[in-house]
């Protein structure tokens, strides 16, 4: 999923290696980080695995990967700001994405979790598929 | 890992009756206790763990589309299902947008690559614009499963 941008192809392209070192591999949440560090810069910046070039941009191209752990990717970059995407691009890599995912979860608040889970689930009144919901509801 | 592979034909919820983000979990994950693939002592438990998931960020990925997940140790095998919500539900998704298409997967916590390859298999497919579409106007779980087989044999052509 490569997007035109002509100004970009004015510049010259600079690449690095990435290496997945988080346990759990590239998965939803460190591709939405990266997505997320790739969409602050200008240029261009795609992600070489070993069959498939991908938009660093997109949470979906990212998830295509499924880099597991130990993966070498090579990142690439052009436009204005290439070098400093790949530099801040390439430490959220090396910290392991800046997530400890067990630790994440049990540090997680549970203030709004709770609050949540009270609140009443069955939301029947919404049905608009009405034989289907009803059949699903009562099964 | 194909479609196939880990969604549950009688999971399957083409009409998903909540309208909040927790109600879609609770729906969807009854629907894996009624088709016998989570224990139902289990579910309260994975109900929270997902939503817990959905603290740290949410996982609708965009395109009206979101992956409610968790990792469990009561799953011995990556378990998942499908849900369409005719209307739509925030989801506080990346984009804003509500979601309309849900694929909630469990998986054990020793099976990293299984549920990359889940997820790989997912954001592939979805990529597909027509494909979102159709599953989303898709009527009765046989029509969702006929598509979903369809995508498979199509990744394994291309």
């Amino acid at each position: 999923m490569t997007i035109d941008q002509t100004e970009n192809s004015m510049h010259e392209t600079h690449s690095r290696e990435v290496v997945v070192e988080n346990e759990q591999g590239l998965h939803a949440r460190p591709a939405d980080l990266v997505a997320r560090e790739a969409q602050r810069w200008e240029s261009r910046i795609e992600f070489v695995g070993k069959a498939q070039r991908v938009d660093g941009k997109s949470i979906l191209d990212l998830l295509t990967l499924a880099a597991e752990a130990g993966t070498h990717l090579v990142v690439e970059a052009t436009g204005p700001d290439a070098s400093e995407a790949l530099d801040a691009i390439g430490s959220l890599f090396e910290q392991k994405f800046a997530l400890s995912e067990e630790k994440t979860r049990t540090h997680t608040n549970n203030t709004k979790q709770e609050e949540q889970i009270s609140s009443d689930s069955a939301g029947i009144k919404a049905a608009t598929c009405e034989g289907v919901a009803e059949r699903n509801t009562n099964s | 890992m194909k479609f196939s592979d880990f969604v549950s034909v009688d999971a399957i919820r083409p009409c998903v009756a909540a309208n909040s983000k927790e109600g879609v979990i609770r729906e969807m994950t009854q629907s894996l206790v009624d088709a016998e693939k989570i224990a139902a002592g289990e579910m309260d438990s994975i109900v929270k763990a997902i939503m817990k998931r959905e603290d740290l960020g949410s996982t609708g990925i965009g395109r009206g589309v979101a992956v409610p997940h968790t990792k469990h140790p009561s799953v011995s095998r990556l378990v998942g299902t499908v849900a369409i919500s005719e209307q739509g539900v925030d989801f506080e998704s990346l984009d804003g947008e509500p979601v309309q298409l849900f694929f909630l997967l469990v998986s054990p916590p020793d099976r990293p690559g299984d549920h990359l390859r889940a997820l790989e298999n997912i954001s592939r497919q979805l990529r597909d614009e027509a494909f979102c579409k159709t599953l989303k106007e898709a009527g009765g779980p046989q029509e969702v499963w006929r598509l979903l087989e369809d995508a498979d044999a199509q990744s394994i052509a291309s």
